[in-house]
């Protein structure tokens, strides 16, 4: 019986490569998605420098833990073990290089969360934003600034639930909430940034690299709350549109104006 | 340290000390109690109807995750008969806040700082009994006020908090913002207020207990690792608490007197103005997480404590690094304290504070770590015993691994960007909590049980319902990890309206159905508890053969007082299996005389 026991603990690592093996060849929503953005790239580099360390640390604890159990589970009558209230030296070792390990990944964190975060290293901070996202339940509402460049004027361009940006261009978002915390996450973009009633100039950047190779899918990519907003949290679908070129989103710009102005003016005509 | 409280020592001269003064009718003895084995125990039996009902309300979230939006089996038709038993979508945030609601603060921390703490920690260190038992009595009766709210809560207008178990404002604390956030989240904020007191009381009676009560010898570093570690988590939940408290009547007035310690100015939600606004919605998440970061510690350190005891005794060595393991537990109580904006990466707060949050959160690993080496040493030159509570034990081990490890993705700031709010912190917290806590309490359970009853569980269907648990428990939670990296995002009622996701559906059935398993497979501990009350093999005071002062008690189930005329002598540390003087198994109990000049002066 002893036998089965340690071969059942044995089963752990051998089912966590079993799973990653599936998600690995799997793809779709059970291994990292499909990154588009220079910023994912770096958050993609420190997750794989931490699955290594953790992979290698876990494996290692396993692998100790099983031999332990075979080399001292194996007796059928069990007397006393060794008498021994440990190893000072051993103990100094062990903790000595974890902790180094722990603090190196902590400070190798530090500049692509600065990237990521600050907002002193925020792209073009002397232009508008490109957009302006307001989380409400249960939609994403973008307001881009129009030929004034400046938001909350009579040019603006608004939208619901697409957010339309160019490849290549760094893109700067404003975020705020309508109402209750929403999260902004683009599982394409490795970004997320919770939106704070109160908090109304929040921002988010990024610039969007990689486009894709698969014309079927026009180079849309999802986006989600990721912060609790309500019942219908689960509903705010949202997409991301990259067009290659400034122009291409030049001219879908001005057509979306136009069709909002044509808009507004039939709901002036008296009926 | 043989001074107990005079009221305690009241009337356990004479010999028959054990069976004097205590009261001899069913509700002074076993409702009313205000002895510490038999509130232990009754928190313990509570537990078993909280672990399902908690576990029910998991079982409604898989369901929906697999067959969203069909007829929910059995109790669909009565719940809801005009969609024909489809779960609405405004139950399903209901259901994974009180699933989490109910397993942290009625499951998890009563199971193991009330059970187990209660049972325990006088008979480990030599006492009579708590220093307070009449506050001991009220700290179990608090619980039940708790459950009552939460209960209650799912039968008013909107139904029960769907807030999440954080109850971020200002979602809870406006109520037009969730059909939940009715009259359900009041009842939430009653609930683990009751639950707070509860808490309270408990952790004053431990730290005095453990500082005032110990018996002649029982020195601090003799200590066996559960009440060190309960003694620990005492000490954080009564700093931790008080936070907690105020936060929770912040927002019960924020809901019913109208002020604004959350609500910004000119919050308007569903086109109605939501007062008057002025607070700040962090300002919860700072002080709800001050207390729950240490929470999460209050829920594993006892574990960790009782997975020791028991990793000794059926190892039959002694602790790999005693003082060690007992500043690596001071060490993550202390740095719990720093810590807890690692919960708010995301949520707009400078992130400066970030940097400073996640090296702090690194090094809260280090102790983790030097804590699961230890127990590896224990390990190592030992003689191993597969019972029921080694088995669980060592499953601790080998779970507690993958989420300290799974837990360095989210302490990384930056990699947390990506991850945070998906399933891979689900993945990382059941891990810790199901992994770790509940096959701890499993273990614990299966060890003590003879001290608490007299007879023990069946050794056979132990090992049946480990086995069961921990295959099942890794088939629903170890796919976790892999959705997460998905960006699979958690409390999301239909996740498969988008593309990036609606492939791990296939993923989720059998997770689904591998939790309906791990569900049922626990009648066979119910049932295995239940039948041993009366079937069980008696035994003798020390069935395990186990160092420690509690199976010391001149009766196999101690009496009212515990111990005989005197409270006993003790020489020696808990885990000196195998030294000088030992019998042929290592077993040297605490209360053996000395047997060297040496230790006689120790």
């Amino acid at each position: 019986m002893n036998k089965f026991w340690i071969a059942l603990f044995a089963t752990v690592p051998i089912m966590a490569i079993a799973f990653f093996l599936i998600g690995m060849s799997k793809g779709n929503g059970l291994w990292l998605p499909v990154n588009i953005t220079s910023i994912g790239e770096e958050i993609d580099h420190l997750f794989w420098v931490i699955l290594a360390l953790t992979g290698v640390t876990f494996f290692g604890v396993e692998a100790v833990f099983i031999w332990f159990l075979i080399k001292y589970g194996g007796d059928k009558n069990p007397g006393k073990g060794i008498y021994s209230h440990g190893n000072p030296k051993l103990e100094t070792i062990w903790t000595i290089i974890p902790a180094g390990i722990l603090v190196f990944l902590a400070l190798y964190q530090y500049d692509t969360w600065k990237d990521a975060k600050f907002k002193v290293n925020a792209p073009s901070q002397d232009q508008p934003v490109h957009a302006r996202v307001t989380g409400g339940q249960f939609e994403w509402r973008l307001t881009y600034p129009g030929a004034d460049g400046q938001l909350d004027t009579a040019d603006d361009l608004e939208q619901v639930n697409v957010l339309h940006v160019v490849k290549n261009e760094p893109t700067r978002l404003q975020l705020r909430s309508r109402d209750v915390l929403h999260s902004f996450f683009i599982p394409a973009a490795r970004l997320k940034q919770d939106l704070v009633p109160g908090m109304p100039n929040q921002q988010m950047w990024f610039t969007v690299i990689h486009t894709d190779d698969d014309p079927s899918q026009a180079d849309v990519h999802e986006i989600a709350c990721a912060e609790l907003c309500g019942w219908g949290h689960y509903k705010m679908r949202g997409f991301l549109k990259v067009h290659e070129t400034r122009e291409q989103f030049e001219a879908w710009f001005q057509d979306a104006l136009a069709k909002q102005n044509a808009t507004t003016e039939d709901l002036g005509l008296p009926e | 340290m043989t001074t107990a409280s005079p009221a305690l020592d009241h009337g356990h001269a004479s010999p028959h000390a054990d069976d004097h003064g205590h009261p001899r009718t069913f509700i002074g003895k076993y409702i009313f109690s205000r002895d510490h084995k038999v509130i232990g125990i009754q928190f313990l039996i509570t537990v078993f109807f909280t672990l399902a009902l908690g576990g029910l309300l998991a079982l409604g979230v898989r369901w929906q995750l697999a067959y969203p939006w069909k007829p929910f089996p059995i109790l669909g038709e009565l719940l809801w008969p005009e969609s024909g038993g489809v779960m609405p979508a405004e139950f399903y945030p209901m259901l994974t806040t009180m699933h989490a609601s109910v397993m942290i603060f009625l499951v998890v921390i009563p199971a193991l700082t009330g059970a187990f703490g209660n049972f325990v920690i006088p008979l480990q260190i030599g006492a009579r009994d708590m220093a307070f038992p009449t506050m001991n009595m009220l700290s179990y009766w608090f619980m039940w006020p708790a459950l009552a709210f939460f209960g209650m809560s799912f039968f008013v207008e909107g139904g029960a908090a769907a807030s999440g178990w954080t109850s971020y404002a200002p979602l809870s604390t406006v109520s037009q913002a969730a059909p939940g956030s009715m009259a359900g989240q009041t009842y939430w904020l009653y609930g683990l207020l009751c639950v707070g007191i509860s808490s309270l009381l408990g952790s004053i009676n431990y730290i005095t207990t453990i500082v005032k009560l110990r018996t002649k010898g029982m020195k601090f570093f003799r200590m066996p690792m559960t009440t060190w570690s309960l003694f620990i988590t005492a000490i954080l939940q009564a700093f931790a608490l008080p936070v907690l408290t105020a936060a929770l009547i912040f927002q019960v007035l924020d809901r019913e007197m109208g002020t604004a310690f959350f609500l910004p100015t000119d919050l308007s939600i569903n086109n109605e103005s939501a007062g008057i606004g002025g607070g700040h919605p962090l300002l919860w998440q700072h002080m709800f997480w001050f207390y729950s970061h240490p929470a999460v510690y209050i829920m594993i350190l006892p574990a960790m404590g009782v997975v020791s005891d028991i990793l000794c005794t059926f190892a039959r060595k002694p602790l790999f690094g005693y003082k060690p393991m007992v500043l690596a537990i001071c060490g993550i109580a202390g740095l719990g304290f720093i810590v807890w904006g690692h919960h708010m990466f995301q949520s707009g707060m400078n992130p400066a504070l970030g940097m400073t949050f996640m090296t702090s959160t690194m090094l809260i690993a280090l102790p983790s770590a030097v804590k699961t080496f230890n127990w590896l040493g224990t390990l190592w030159g030992s003689k191993i015993q597969w019972t029921t509570p080694m088995l669980n034990a060592l499953s601790f081990v080998s779970m507690f691994v993958i989420g300290g490890l799974s837990g360095l993705f989210m302490a990384a700031t930056t990699v947390d960007i990506f991850i945070h709010d998906t399933y891979f912190i689900v993945a990382h917290i059941h891990y810790v909590l199901f992994g770790g806590s509940l096959f701890g309490f499993f273990g614990g359970l299966y060890y003590w049980f003879p001290k608490m009853f007299g007879r023990q569980m069946s050794e056979f269907w132990g090992k049946v319902h480990f086995l069961g648990s921990f295959i099942f428990f890794n088939l629903v939670f170890f796919p976790m990890h892999i959705l997460g990296m998905g960006g699979f995002p958690r409390r999301y009622a239909d996740p498969y309206w988008f593309d990036t996701w609606k492939e791990t559906l296939g993923m989720n059935r059998m997770m689904t159905v591998c939790a309906i398993f791990l569900g049922l497979w626990q009648i066979i501990l119910v049932l295995n508890f239940v039948l041993s009350l009366f079937m069980g093999r008696k035994t003798d005071g020390n069935p395990w053969r186990s160092n420690s002062l509690e199976w010391m008690t001149p009766k196999v189930t101690p009496g009212h007082g515990n111990w005989g005329e005197k409270t006993p002598e003790v020489f020696r540390g808990p885990f000196e299996y195998g030294a000088p003087g030992c019998e042929d198994d290592g077993y040297l109990p605490q209360t053996a005389p000395p047997v060297s000049a040496s230790e006689s002066h120790g």
